[in-house]
């Protein structure tokens, strides 16, 4: 008891330095913050009503995905109001549809940029970076202002914002001093003139509009990412989902794979290599189905260019799990039909389980909740009517699907690691949002 | 196309027939497409809400909605009989009476009124009740009343379910479960459609007891 009380003391005085130090750094930063030039704003104004700017911001909004966060299941697009499950709380994401009382409708583009590069709102407030700004950051003034245009095109919809359900002290804005310090550093992407035009477009793109790197990286106990695990695998907060490794080199996650393969599964859905599913199906449909050719090239080049994963330290040998002999019927019975008993699947259709990442990422999760969710491919413009598979959930128990899913795991040249029944249990609940 | 649904098929049955082990997995065979096509649209968006259904639709386009919508609709295979729970004599007169005469005391319109006079549906939108389970008929009107289903206005059958008592909902399942499959299952054309339940409805009000 008297530590409890003495720990609430502590982080009651925690919070007051935060907070402090929040308000100095807060006016600091304000003043430190450059409004554009008059000139600057009568050619802002100008692109703002060129339709040739709001088309090109049309594109690059559908290339960051702008939409998945800010458009409610059955809402209007851009609109807000869809809740984002966070470990620290849910944060809905705002209307920035250009409605003058809820949306965005009275930003200026010099407050958009500060949004979107500074991560900051229209009062200076410091903005949860649940919104990607941590990406959004690199993005060039010229492609914030087309994103600016397209968005102050769109019709305005009066919906207000939600209010945010963050714990304490999360709820405190101030609470993200320290947040920024670590793990947040603004700046435009810096092309590298060693590189070619194609590397650095694809370099642009995955680090910044596409923010990949928010999800293909793992996150500590801050919810931040550390500098040196640039997409390199890791689980989605709240989601669920693995994320895999994004190299293409030797042990890399997409190990093997051609860049055709890369831009196939983002222009349709599925690649020779594996299928899109669970959120990154959702990135497919909403955004990358819809790249130019070009950029999904330019994206394969340089995902190509990205370093093998460092080994880990002592990996454990390889041993198979004892149920895989039992999951072996149960494959014979339930999936070869489909994926073949030599696991290559079938080309076009269904996607082969033999050194697919989905199948061996570290966690196993994927593997377990393909299973147990089953569902369809993305319907793409280059595959509008995808193949399916059955969700298990309702016709095999837990031990059976741990057995099934460690002899995937485990069979032809796939040496991941074995799955328990516990963790079927605990992923068997069916994501809505 | 069979080969393309089979996350539809393997709850719902090889054709649509509708799961042999499972009352609470419907039959999708021979239902209006209209109708078809909306639920699945309504699975996406919310407004109908059952996880492994939002779940399975989730990633189609509404042109493959719509084509899974019609592949099902013309699927044409015999109707089964259900094992219908033991209700008393009384209780399936009531359903009777509420399934092809309504309660004018509560506001409540027969089934036949707007299901088609044989209870088969009607073309486009209508399903039919007959063929349905106890278990799946019972669970419906449940969910009408707790909003757990939904549909753009009227909000028909959200008011009617709302205006009926919960042993209502036991007699009128009863009932429509314990009938034979008739000869002719197949959904009355659109012809038959009635001006939907002029005075009955109330536009986009959701129920409440009278």
């Amino acid at each position: 008891m008297k530590w409890r009380r003495r720990g609430a003391w502590l982080l009651a005085l925690l919070v007051l330095i935060v907070l402090i130090g929040g308000l100095v750094w807060w006016n600091v930063g304000r003043n430190h913050q450059q409004p554009s030039s008059p000139a600057q704003r009568v050619a802002d104004a100008a692109a703002l009503r060129d339709p040739v700017w709001i088309k090109r911001g049309e594109y690059l909004a559908t290339v960051g995905d702008c939409a998945a966060c800010h458009t409610a299941r059955g809402g209007r697009p851009y609109a807000g109001g869809r809740s984002l499950a966070t470990p620290f709380g849910d944060v809905p994401a705002p209307n920035i549809t250009p409605d003058p009382g809820t949306g965005i409708g009275q930003w200026s583009f010099d407050d958009f940029w500060r949004a979107l590069h500074d991560g900051k709102g229209r009062q200076g407030e410091l903005l949860y970076p649940v919104f990607s700004y941590t990406s959004f950051t690199k993005v060039t003034r010229d492609d914030a202002l087309a994103i600016f245009a397209y968005l102050k095109s769109l019709p305005p919809v009066n919906q207000p914002d939600l209010p945010t359900g963050l714990d304490f002290p999360y709820s405190l804005r101030s609470s993200l001093l320290a947040w920024r310090a670590l793990y947040f550093k603004p700046g435009v992407f810096q092309p590298d003139p060693a590189k070619s035009e194609t590397w650095n477009r694809g370099a642009y793109l995955v680090q910044g509009l596409g923010h990949c790197n928010e999800c293909h990286a793992a996150r500590d106990s801050l919810g931040g990412i550390r500098k040196n695990q640039h997409l390199t695998g890791g689980q989605i907060p709240q989601l669920a989902w693995y994320a895999p490794d994004l190299s293409t080199q030797s042990g890399g996650g997409l190990a093997g794979w051609r860049a055709q393969d890369i831009v196939d599964l983002l222009k349709t859905g599925q690649s020779a290599r594996g299928t899109a599913f669970g959120p990154m199906a959702d990135v497919v449909r909403l955004s990358t189905q819809h790249m130019t050719e070009a950029d999904l090239q330019a994206v394969a080049t340089y995902l190509q260019s990205l370093p093998p994963p460092t080994p880990a330290t002592s990996p454990a040998p390889f041993k198979r799990a004892a149920s895989a002999d039992r999951g072996g019927k149960l494959y014979a019975k339930n999936c070869a039909d489909c994926h073949g008993m030599d696991g290559h699947g079938v080309a076009g259709i269904y996607p082969p389980l033999d050194g697919n990442t989905s199948v061996t990422e570290p966690t196993g999760i994927n593997a377990i909740r393909s299973v147990l969710l089953g569902g369809f491919a993305p319907a793409t413009a280059g595959n509008p009517t995808p193949y399916s598979m059955p969700p298990f959930a309702q016709q095999l128990n837990d031990d059976d699907i741990a057995a099934l899913v460690n002899y995937i795991r485990q069979s032809w040249s796939n040496q991941a690691g074995a799955v328990q029944p516990a963790a079927v249990s605990q992923y068997r609940h069916t994501p809505v949002d | 196309m069979q080969q393309r649904v089979i996350a539809c098929t393997s709850c719902h049955g090889a054709h649509g027939e509708g799961s042999p082990d499972n009352v609470l997995v419907p039959r999708l065979a021979g239902k209006p497409a209209g109708y078809l096509l909306q639920q699945l649209e309504y699975f996406q968006s919310g407004q109908r809400r059952h996880a492994p259904m939002e779940y399975v639709v989730r990633q189609l386009s509404p042109a493959y909605l719509g084509q899974i919508a019609d592949y099902f609709s013309q699927q044409d295979l015999p109707y089964r009989r259900w094992p219908v729970p033991a209700v008393s004599v009384e209780t399936m007169r009531r359903g009777e009476q509420l399934v092809l005469h309504g309660d004018p005391d509560r506001a409540v319109p027969s089934c036949v009124s707007c299901h088609g006079a044989k209870l088969t549906g009607v073309q486009p939108m209508m399903p039919g009740l007959a063929g349905l389970s106890y278990g799946y008929l019972s669970a419906q009107l449940v969910s009408w009343r707790s909003h757990t289903r939904a549909a753009e206005g009227p909000y028909c059958m959200g008011v009617v379910a709302n205006r009926m008592r919960e042993s209502d909902i036991t007699a009128v399942s009863a009932f429509l479960a314990s009938r034979n499959p008739l000869a002719d299952m197949h959904p009355a054309p659109a012809s038959a459609q009635t001006t939907p339940l002029p005075g009955w409805c109330v536009m986009g009000q959701s129920g409440v007891n009278p």
